[in-house]
């Protein structure tokens, strides 16, 4: 299902593209600082696949429980907008959630919707619908939200969360972002199903395509999913194609690999980039250049000084190894 | 004070746990159905409703996942297993989810789940419905690991379960459900964490777990009548363990036997034996013994069944070895034979 739409508010063009531009913008600084070796963590980059995190977040409104993978950058930011906590965590120190226990695959921020993101493939999936459940009973009108790549649709634990929350009848937002790789085997080796969407329907949800890659298009579809998986109480599966321009994990470009062409990607994906051309949709709005600039540069500001502040901040005490195995009471 | 049986004890604290607090729930396959789990959850749904007490999918690994869910939401769940042997299933989720979600976010989460996962040994059940998988969940950290052996522990370490902010997974043995004792009606604790003395005695410390405590309670009486007198220590709770209790007793006895209802390669008892070694090599007058399964699987046939299972005679006669005593005749005596109350077919 596609769905028609009316142009969105300039005020709500604006909120996705500084939320794009500072998922960008802050993996744009992981790249040029990680080299330093002070991130001691495994990256899985979000770099191109952010607009569909950012668009499903923005929709929610910060009502969202928030279940991603271990490419979870951009849905962290998209979440929780919280620099500081991001690369405290990936610096490893006190003042990220984990104080740096769970790095970049192992993201959280609960207070913010932003639940821990989880480095086995799918794994994050049923937790999701737990907390659908949870939020149902608990009438906290919030709306469970897993985050995934095509290659979770590969894991029986998918189905059997797709038919778990459409048999309870609990209003999950499934969204995968389908990037067509598992690191670099292509879709097409794992499955069978040529259509992603075609393949949940019989489960009962709502399923919707998009291939746009047009941060405005998955915000609209997302608003319009939430709002009728609520009304219907079923859950919704969105299938986002979308591409990875940096390699599997690490925070270099992969073309020597040899598994996708350079030439193709660029003409098909790099050359109407999400945020480039929210950025084109901004001028069209009648918001002017230097108004733009003024909004990048302030949010460059923020996150260096957050790098700075990160890059500062204390490193756990050897003892804090033991602490947090079990709750810890406040 | 009245009689309950340990089954009733699991339902009853189930039961005052949900009536006091409407964030517990409980669910798993075959909850709801008429054959509830050995009784453990008759009239709950009745009680309580579906929303509460519910049937799943056959999809241990994501309803595994749900139930971390619903418990970093606010709810209380209680996730079933009518075997252990299923509950391997779900191990993506309770070793790569449940047990780190709380460290790798800093200890401020909580995860009050519990999973109740039913073990031991039926009627010809054979290598598929036969485990008890005690160390691969002790094994990794994050988990709080019970196995209550009396009526009276049952209800009160699943009560401390339920309110525990972190993932307990709490052993049961089938036949334990038909045990009776005084329990206490009113809701209360017992500490997890803490083990107990089931027999003091003097002479060998066994170190029981879940039934083979049972098992052990009676080599004690047959021992008895020869003289020895051997002490009963029940863990209760495998970890965090209560290893004080467990040196404190070999230090006075000097002997130790481990007696599990498990396999013995890199088992449950492994780590105790380290343990005791660790602490008592000094005093220890004989090395610490181990019991459990033989090293196979599981066979379905009875009479190798027999074999493949230790009971109260392989205790007495491991107690008579580490004493240097003959082996006594034990023709006369009356050993514990689940036929008399059951005879199939699951």
């Amino acid at each position: 299902m596609t769905l028609a739409r009316a142009p969105l508010p300039k005020a709500t063009s604006i909120q996705l593209f500084k939320s794009l531009f500072l998922a960008r913008r802050s993996e744009e600084y992981i790249v040029k600082h990680y080299p330093e070796n002070r991130m001691r963590t495994p990256m899985h980059m979000s770099m191109g696949q952010e607009f569909v995190s950012v668009g499903v977040c923005a929709a929610l409104e910060g009502k969202a429980d928030v279940f991603a993978s271990y490419r979870s950058h951009a849905a962290f930011l998209a979440q929780t907008h919280d620099t500081d906590l991001f690369f405290s965590e990936l610096y490893g120190r006190t003042s990220g959630t984990g104080e740096g226990k769970g790095g970049s695959m192992h993201l959280a921020a609960p207070d913010q919707g932003h639940m821990l993101s989880s480095g086995v493939v799918a794994t994050q999936i049923p937790v999701a619908v737990g907390a659908a459940f949870a939020n149902r009973q608990l009438a906290t009108g919030r709306t469970a939200v897993a985050f995934f790549g095509d290659g979770a649709m590969d894991a029986g634990v998918f189905w059997e969360s797709l038919n778990a929350a459409a048999l309870y009848r609990l209003p999950v937002m499934f969204v995968c972002e389908d990037n067509g790789y598992a690191v670099d085997t292509p879709r097409e080796s794992r499955q069978v199903a040529t259509s992603l969407t075609e393949a949940v329907k019989p489960f009962g949800c709502d399923s919707y395509d998009d291939d746009s890659g047009d941060v405005e298009s998955v915000y609209a579809l997302a608003r319009a999913a939430v709002e009728k998986a609520h009304r219907d109480r079923r859950p919704a599966f969105l299938s986002i194609k979308c591409c990875r321009y940096l390699e599997h994990v690490g925070t270099s470009e992969d073309w020597h690999w040899g598994y996708r062409d350079k030439a193709v990607v660029e003409r098909e994906w790099i050359s109407r980039d999400a945020l480039v051309q929210q950025r084109a949709r901004l001028l069209s709005h009648q918001v002017s250049e230097s108004a733009i600039a003024a909004m990048e540069d302030e949010i460059d500001k923020a996150i260096r000084a957050s790098v700075a502040r990160a890059a500062e901040a204390p490193i756990p005490a050897p003892e804090r190894l033991y602490a947090g195995v079990f709750h810890e009471k406040a | 004070m009245r009689k309950l049986d340990y089954a009733g004890a699991i339902r009853e604290a189930t039961w005052q746990e949900m009536e006091r607090d409407p964030r517990v729930f409980v669910y798993g396959i075959g909850v709801p159905t008429w054959s509830s789990i050995f009784g453990t959850t008759k009239g709950l749904p009745e009680k309580f409703g579906k929303e509460r007490c519910f049937d799943t999918p056959i999809s241990e690994d994501a309803m595994t996942g749900f139930g971390l869910g619903a418990a970093l939401r606010g709810l209380r769940p209680i996730h079933i297993h009518i075997r252990v042997d299923f509950m391997i299933l779900a191990t993506n989720q309770l070793f790569n989810m449940v047990s780190n979600y709380i460290y790798s976010t800093g200890g401020k989460l909580k995860v009050p789940l519990v999973v109740r996962a039913v073990i031991g040994r039926g009627w010809g059940q054979g290598a598929q419905h036969s485990k008890s998988l005690f160390s691969n969940f002790t094994h990794i950290p994050g988990f709080k690991v019970i196995a209550p052996t009396t009526p009276s522990d049952a209800k009160g370490m699943l009560i401390a379960a339920i309110r525990d902010d972190n993932p307990v997974i709490c052993f049961e043995h089938r036949w334990l459900y038909w045990a009776e004792e005084d329990v206490p009606e009113e809701p209360y604790e017992v500490p997890l964490g803490v083990g107990r003395i089931l027999r003091p005695g003097r002479d060998v410390t066994v170190v029981g777990l879940s039934w083979m405590n049972v098992e052990a309670r009676l080599a004690a009486e047959i021992l008895q009548k020869r003289g020895v007198s051997i002490e009963i220590v029940d863990p209760r709770t495998l970890a965090p363990l209560d290893e004080d209790l467990i040196v404190d007793s070999v230090k006075r006895t000097g002997r130790c036997i481990i007696a599990d209802c498990d396999w013995v390669n890199s088992g449950f008892g492994a780590e105790l034996s380290a343990r005791i070694n660790e602490r008592c090599f000094g005093v220890l007058k004989a090395p610490v013994k181990r019991i459990g399964f033989a090293d196979t699987p599981c066979p379905t046939v009875r009479e190798l069944e027999n074999e493949f299972y230790p009971n109260a005679r392989t205790i007495v006669h491991a107690v008579e070895d580490m004493l240097g005593l003959e082996a006594a005749n034990l023709d006369g005596e009356d050993f514990f034979s689940h036929e008399r109350r059951f005879r199939g077919p699951f």
